[in-house]
């Protein structure tokens, strides 16, 4: 046991984490940018890449035949490819979860899981009852991963025990059947410090993923706040001789940002974490630009946008 | 595949123009060495020839000093201030606009990665001429009176470890300051500099400002030695830096030296860690540690050694050591024959004294001259590889229990050209630099460089300072003192 659960040992262990220096941590990042993937290299990655997109959408316009849609598309992202992996994951609201399962299933994606944003996604700001019920009824509908947001405000204000005990609560009604990602929303962190603190909190009260936005906030995913993250993780193996994982979501729209993600695992986690089970890309426009890159490699030319299909 | 192994993506080779020979660039012109005697530079990383470059002998110095004079008294110090500026900006333009080549030429020659070639070298090397072009027309805010006059005819030699940047170190101020010059590039390393001849011609410099003759340390010896030289700027060993400060003491010119250093890098308790492992392999890693200011010893309170040793293990073993082409190579090759063969010296006498050696594993070529990157823990103050300077990719470690354990340590070495800090806390950050004798420190950062910031050494490593308005001022005189 690192800490005891309550809040004082929480707060004392976190308070002894070293510092993040934002200078170094961007430095770092963007000298990982300049990383040159090409060839067989390239290949792999977006291959790699296809695999670990958790294929989303998270509109309130969002509809059964929309889902079904974005279900196919999971499972033979490239129809006229069928050498194209599935992606890792489609993530939904709550209520299209049933919807999303029952569809994967009879198209042969069995092996696709369905996230949920369960807990008042994506602010967070309900009674801890209602997150509760939020996440049981994802649970209920199917879900495989629930993907959960903290509570900012409390973190902000200095409530880690509150936030610890509630991502506790959610892991407990998780228990095997669903693999809980816990979103900590960077953007409104804002200071690296914060997303190190937050990364370990989440860790310690039992996140299989820790994500780092909702989507809805800006700026999401990084490349230094992934760094930080994975800093986190690579740290808490050496500590517990657990690999828990890491995804990325928002702002990750290209090819070459996927790629940026790849390299950033590689040299910073390592590449043990290089597999969907302990990375995932959330996105939804990055998918087609993976398949035209892939299509580029292999036919050595650009396709219009019209030779990807649009869900 | 079945894991992520970056293909090799190497930069084009058929950007570098290499001529098969170059003669010595005098008076505006390239020329044949007087008695036609001409050496090989070959690329480190391959030992492949690149081109044949001329030697420069004492004859061929008088007459590239001869075109410097003529070319100040005559042409360079009648110019108005703002045309002077008005070439520099060109020249500085030119190398953003041949970056990539350069960048090409410079790798190829000297054997670092062309990443860093490309991102660091040859950009700071364009910054130093804009800087300078900026400061042209107002010498009168540098510090050395209302007037100041240039010195004249300036000799200036300079190392392979930079050898574009440092050539701008030293050509960008010298003309700002409306001097003349003759510089000799070292042996290792001259093709960027004539490249740079090439730039001068591009840019209409008027003939003679800008003189450049290769070969080796008697070259340099002449031209420190040539009586018709009003100031020498060197940057190079402690060892030549002290020859050349004995062999015109007794004359009226002036130098600036800079010269070795054996930098502390200071990681306490409360650093930033994982930023500082980054510091620590960028202080010392950073162009094969061929690097007068490196962090090559590493000074961690003893707290927090275990850990931030560990870490730094495993941040080495993601080094890539290799084709210094290869955009993706961290460490290249180590410049020359001799430079290999004294860091295989000094680095011995590591073990043979007790110190544990380490190194990631990993494969270097079979051509060329290579040496991986390597710690040495438990080192004391009194080996020598914590005392003498390796200028290879070989760092020693050390620690200390107390911050005035580790400022005392720090200071207890020859040398004081730099030192790094790593802390959280910003007081003691400035009580650190305050007793550090150091001419540069950085704090929470390292190797950074900037044309306005004076840069330069206390103790044996060197004299003066060069970048901002203190670097400027050494190509300066007073009204009073002005030359001939």
């Amino acid at each position: 046991m690192i800490i005891d659960g309550s809040e004082s040992s929480l707060k004392k262990f976190l308070s002894e984490l070293p510092p993040v220096d934002q200078v170094g941590a961007e430095a770092r990042a963007s000298m990982l940018a300049t990383r040159s993937i090409k060839t067989t290299s390239k290949a792999w990655a977006i291959d790699m890449a296809i695999s670990m997109v958790d294929l989303t959408t998270l509109e309130g316009a969002d509809s059964a035949g929309k889902v079904k849609a974005l279900c196919a598309k999971a499972v033979r992202p490239d129809p006229t490819d069928l050498t194209v992996p599935s992606v890792g994951a489609i993530c939904v609201y709550n209520d299209m979860v049933k919807i999303a399962r029952t569809e994967l299933n009879s198209i042969g994606g069995s092996e696709v899981a369905v996230a949920a944003v369960a807990t008042a996604f994506p602010s967070g700001r309900a009674s801890l009852n209602v997150k509760k019920l939020d996440t049981q009824d994802a649970i209920d509908a199917g879900a495989n991963e629930i993907d959960m947001v903290i509570d900012r405000g409390a973190f902000l204000s200095g409530h880690l025990g509150e936030v610890f005990d509630q991502i506790k609560i959610i892991k407990e009604l998780c228990g095997n059947k669903a693999h809980l990602k816990v979103i900590l929303e960077t953007g409104e962190l804002v200071t690296y410090d914060n997303v190190r603190k937050a990364s370990y909190l989440a860790m310690l009260a039992g996140a299989d993923f820790i994500k780092t936005s909702t989507g809805k906030v800006a700026p999401a995913a990084t490349a230094p706040v992934v760094l930080v993250m994975l800093e986190a993780v690579r740290d808490y193996f050496t500590l517990t001789g657990t690999r828990i994982g890491v995804k990325p979501a928002g702002g990750i729209r290209t090819t070459k940002d996927a790629i940026k993600q790849l390299v950033l695992v590689n040299e910073t986690a390592g590449p043990e974490w290089l597999k969907p089970s302990l990375f995932r890309i959330g996105a939804s426009a990055l998918l087609n630009d993976l398949l035209m890159q892939r299509m580029k490699l292999r036919t050595g030319h650009y396709a219009s946008a019209n030779y990807v299909t649009m869900d | 595949m079945s894991s992520f192994e970056y293909a090799s993506a190497p930069e084009s080779k058929a950007i570098a123009n290499i001529a098969s020979s170059y003669g010595l660039f005098i008076g505006g012109k390239f020329v044949e060495p007087k008695k036609g005697k001409s050496f090989n530079t070959i690329n480190p990383a391959t030992e492949e020839l690149l081109s044949k470059v001329g030697y420069a002998d004492k004859l061929d110095i008088d007459a590239a000093v001869k075109s410097a004079r003529s070319a100040f008294t005559k042409v360079w110090s009648k110019l108005p201030a703002k045309e002077r500026g008005k070439y520099l900006y060109r020249i500085a333009r030119i190398l953003q606009e041949r970056a990539r080549e350069f960048a090409v030429v410079e790798t190829l020659d000297n054997g670092k990665p062309i990443r860093e070639s490309r991102d660091t070298d040859i950009p700071l090397a364009a910054a130093h001429f804009f800087y300078h072009a900026g400061w042209a027309d107002k010498l009168e805010y540098a510090g050395v009176g209302n007037k100041p006059k240039p010195l004249g005819v300036v000799g200036q030699i300079i190392p392979w470890n930079f050898p574009l940047l440092m050539l701008a170190w030293k050509i960008a101020p010298a003309l700002a300051a409306g001097n003349t010059v003759v510089l000799k590039p070292a042996e290792t390393t001259p093709l960027t500099a004539l490249l740079f001849a090439q730039v001068c011609q591009q840019a209409g410099l008027p003939d003679g400002v800008v003189n450049i003759v290769t070969g080796d340390g008697i070259t340099g010896a002449a031209l420190v030695n040539h009586p018709d030289i009003n100031k020498i700027a060197f940057t190079g060993s402690t060892e030549v830096g002290k020859a050349i400060a004995r062999s015109i003491s007794a004359t009226k010119k002036s130098a600036t030296l800079e010269l070795g250093g054996k930098a502390a890098n200071i990681v306490f308790e409360d650093a930033a860690i994982d930023e500082a492992i980054e510091g620590i392999v960028n202080g010392i890693f950073f162009n094969q540690g061929h690097v007068c200011c490196a962090g090559s010893r590493l000074l961690i309170q003893e707290n927090v050694s275990d850990e931030v040793i560990e870490k730094l293990k495993k941040r080495m073993s993601l080094i890539r050591v290799g084709d210094p082409m290869d955009k993706n190579t961290d460490l290249g090759a180590i410049n020359s024959k001799e430079q290999l063969k004294r860091i295989h010296e000094i680095s011995n006498t590591g073990d043979a004294e007790g110190a544990n050696r380490w190194s990631p594993e990993c494969k270097l070529p079979a051509k060329g001259y290579w040496y991986p990157p390597t710690i040495f823990t438990g080192v004391s103050q009194s080996h020598r590889i914590a005392r003498d300077e390796i200028f290879g990719p070989v760092l020693s470690v050390l620690t200390f229990r107390t911050p005035a354990e580790g400022i005392e340590k720090a200071n207890n070495s020859m040398y004081g050209l730099s030192a790094g800090i790593w802390s959280d806390k910003g007081a003691k950050i400035l009580w650190a630099a305050k007793q550090l004798k150091a001419g540069v420190i950085w704090a929470n950062t390292f190797n950074k460089f900037d044309p306005a910031s004076p840069f330069g050494g206390y103790k044996e490593s060197g004299w003066g300072r060069e970048g901002g308005r203190h670097g400027l001022a050494g190509y300066l005189a007073s009204d009073a003192k002005a030359s001939k």
